[in-house]
């Protein structure tokens, strides 16, 4: 199964089994189900509850902030990630403050998914990794999808938690096998984090989010391969708040898609350096695309966005010096 | 203007719409006393002139309905509840505060009873509840709250072109006081708010002076068909006649003594009564500020 028809699924089970749960967002309805077809097959089940909108980031956001607020649940489509940013009042002023600003806790069940990431020749608007401004928001969790979380699983986790989360979606992804890790290498889940490793002790740990984990599962083949350089990969599902719990290794590497400059990695590498300093060889590693926009042309596009080779390359240079 | 023609401008309020109107200016009044005297900490905005509007609202809701505030919302969430002690306890910060004092002036929550800091950010979140009502078919409504100012948010139009075309049961109030913090309105909106809701096919009615059984007898078929899923555009051509927040008013004498003040223009008509409930009210607002001030400070369980 690939991982927009995981998706999908878990779309459908959610709003077969909760009557109070709608869907909000630009072009969702059938047939054309979503510019990326995620949301394939929902308005012609639910045609009550999934509703297409006007191009209205902010309103739509407001909207299901409001049937939140009414004990519903709400999930909003952002076209493209980079749209987010017209929603950014809605979730920073009004959705994440209800939480807790009126002085005794308000759920507000609701689920912004957001397309994000290169890759695709989109160009500078439409190919951002928005996750670093949305990063230490109180009353605001971040999730990123994997192929290696069950993403019903997670949508569930976000609801319960009963206040605004962003789901950001590699789109990279959605034409990807869920679940698809090469041997040697295998895949553990616990507690939201999916850890990918071998049976030997690490020379270093990989921290991604969902997005990245195929290339830095790709960099982790290749490095055994040629420099039997050994790899644990963590991927969390939630990026923030993200309390991290890495295994012993000399080195650790946050890998991330955003440009460079305030990066979710610098967050992690904080927490990781104040609980691991004593055991650390060197200090974290922050992987991540460059300090540029995000060029359409196939050729730019790939000098800027990290992959597999610049993965390798990094975890080669600090380990082998 | 002389008070022969002010008699006859001014009919009379019946006791209970002048005393909560008369608290609500009483209220302010204490508000802008406490700053000078440096009891009250950040920011607040008050509402004084405006008082006689969410009066006039007030009996034309249900508990059911849904009311949206804004920043200068002390006298909607007066007229909804009364509660002048939770109120000022929760401006300054004390036990009993509606919000644990956490979020003050502008941000108070209560049965369906909510206030945003944030222009026009509350019209797209009013539409999602009157979404949810509109589904529940309880015949209930969403009302908000917004200044002339507000229309300069693009969120303003987004929500109002859902709200047109979802027939989601809105109330838009605006209070047209002529002025954004220190802007006129000449140099904030053009065109008209009129023309603004005719843009969006959505109903626009303008209300003129404080005659609140007036006002009333116009507004309750149109909010009977709000709930039916026709939205409105309610306009109250309206006067701040205090600063934006505290002492910040740069108007001019002139501009100010132009004005017109509903409570003057009352007690020039209606002396007796006004001079007799205006006693009473600020009566009970020196209580409650006494009875406040001394409390100790509220308690918050935490984020």
């Amino acid at each position: 199964m690939r991982v927009a028809e995981n998706l999908n699924s878990a779309l459908h089970t959610l709003m077969d089994t909760r009557q109070d749960l709608y869907l909000l967002g630009e072009d969702v309805l059938d047939p054309y189900g979503g510019a990326f077809k995620v949301t394939r097959g929902l308005s012609t089940r639910h045609p009550g509850r999934v509703l297409t909108t006007p191009i209205s980031e902010s309103a739509i956001t407001g909207v299901a902030a409001g049937l939140a607020l009414c004990g519903d649940s709400a999930i909003v489509e952002i076209m493209f990630g980079d749209f987010a940013a017209l929603a950014f009042d809605q979730l920073l002023n009004f959705a994440s403050k209800s939480v807790s600003m009126y002085g005794s806790r308000v759920p507000m069940r609701m689920i912004v998914r957001c397309p994000v990431g290169g890759g695709r020749g989109y160009g500078p608007t439409h190919s951002q990794s928005l996750q670093k401004h949305f990063v230490g928001i109180p009353g605001l969790a971040l999730y990123e999808m994997s192929h290696l979380h069950d993403n019903l699983a997670v949508l569930e986790e976000m609801l319960a938690r009963e206040e605004p989360c962003i789901l950001f979606e590699d789109k990279v992804l959605y034409t990807r096998p869920m679940h698809a890790v090469r041997p040697p290498f295998t895949v553990e889940n616990t507690g939201g984090v999916a850890r990918v490793s071998l049976d030997t002790r690490p020379d270093c740990v990989i921290v991604a989010p969902g997005g990245m984990a195929h290339r830095a599962l790709a960099a982790m083949y290749s490095l055994l391969m040629e420099e039997e350089i050994s790899c644990t990969l963590l991927v969390p599902s939630r990026l923030y708040p993200f309390d991290v719990d890495v295994p012993a290794a000399p080195h650790v590497f946050v890998v991330e898609e955003s440009t460079a400059g305030g990066t979710w990695g610098a967050e992690v590498a904080h927490a990781v350096h104040r609980r691991h300093w004593d055991r650390l060889a060197g200090p974290v590693t922050l992987v991540h695309s460059a300090d540029s926009v995000i060029p359409t042309a196939a050729h730019l596009e790939r000098e800027v966005v990290v992959d597999e080779t610049v993965i390798h390359r990094v975890i080669r240079e600090v380990i082998r010096g | 203007m002389t008070t022969t023609l002010d008699r006859a401008l001014v009919p009379k309020l019946d006791d209970a719409d002048l005393t909560l109107m008369l608290e609500i200016r009483a209220f302010e009044l204490k508000l802008l006393d406490l700053f000078s005297q440096g009891l009250l900490n950040g920011t607040t905005h008050t509402c004084l002139g405006q008082e006689y509007v969410p009066v006039a609202l007030r009996p034309l809701l249900t508990p059911g309905d849904h009311v949206f505030s804004n920043h200068r919302g002390h006298g909607h969430y007066l007229a909804r509840f009364g509660d002048l002690e939770g109120l000022l306890a929760e401006i300054m910060g004390r036990e009993g505060a509606v919000c644990a004092g956490v979020g003050g002036s502008q941000h108070i929550r209560r049965d369906g009873y909510l206030s945003t800091g944030v222009q026009g950010e509350s019209l797209p979140v009013a539409a999602g509840v009157a979404l949810h009502l509109a589904r529940a078919g309880s015949g209930a409504l969403a009302l908000v709250y917004i200044g002339d100012g507000t229309f300069g948010e693009g969120a303003v139009y987004e929500a109002l072109n859902i709200i047109a075309l979802w027939r989601l049961p809105v109330l838009v109030v605006v209070e047209n006081n002529g002025i954004a913090q220190s802007t006129p309105i000449a140099a904030n909106l053009a065109g008209t708010i009129a023309g603004r809701a005719a843009a969006f096919g959505i109903g626009h009615h303008l209300v003129e002076g404080f005659d609140l059984p007036a006002i009333r007898t116009a507004l309750e078929p149109l909010i009977a068909r709000v709930r039916q899923g026709e939205p409105l555009i309610a306009e109250f051509a309206t006067h701040r006649i205090g600063p934006h927040s505290k002492g910040d008013d740069t108007r001019p004498p002139e501009v100010l003594s132009e004005l017109r003040d509903w409570r003057a223009l009352y007690a020039a008509a209606h002396p007796e009564q006004s001079e007799r409930l205006d006693q009473a009210a600020r009566a009970r607002v020196e209580a409650v500020a006494a009875d406040v001030i001394a409390r100790p400070p509220s308690r918050w369980a935490g984020p």
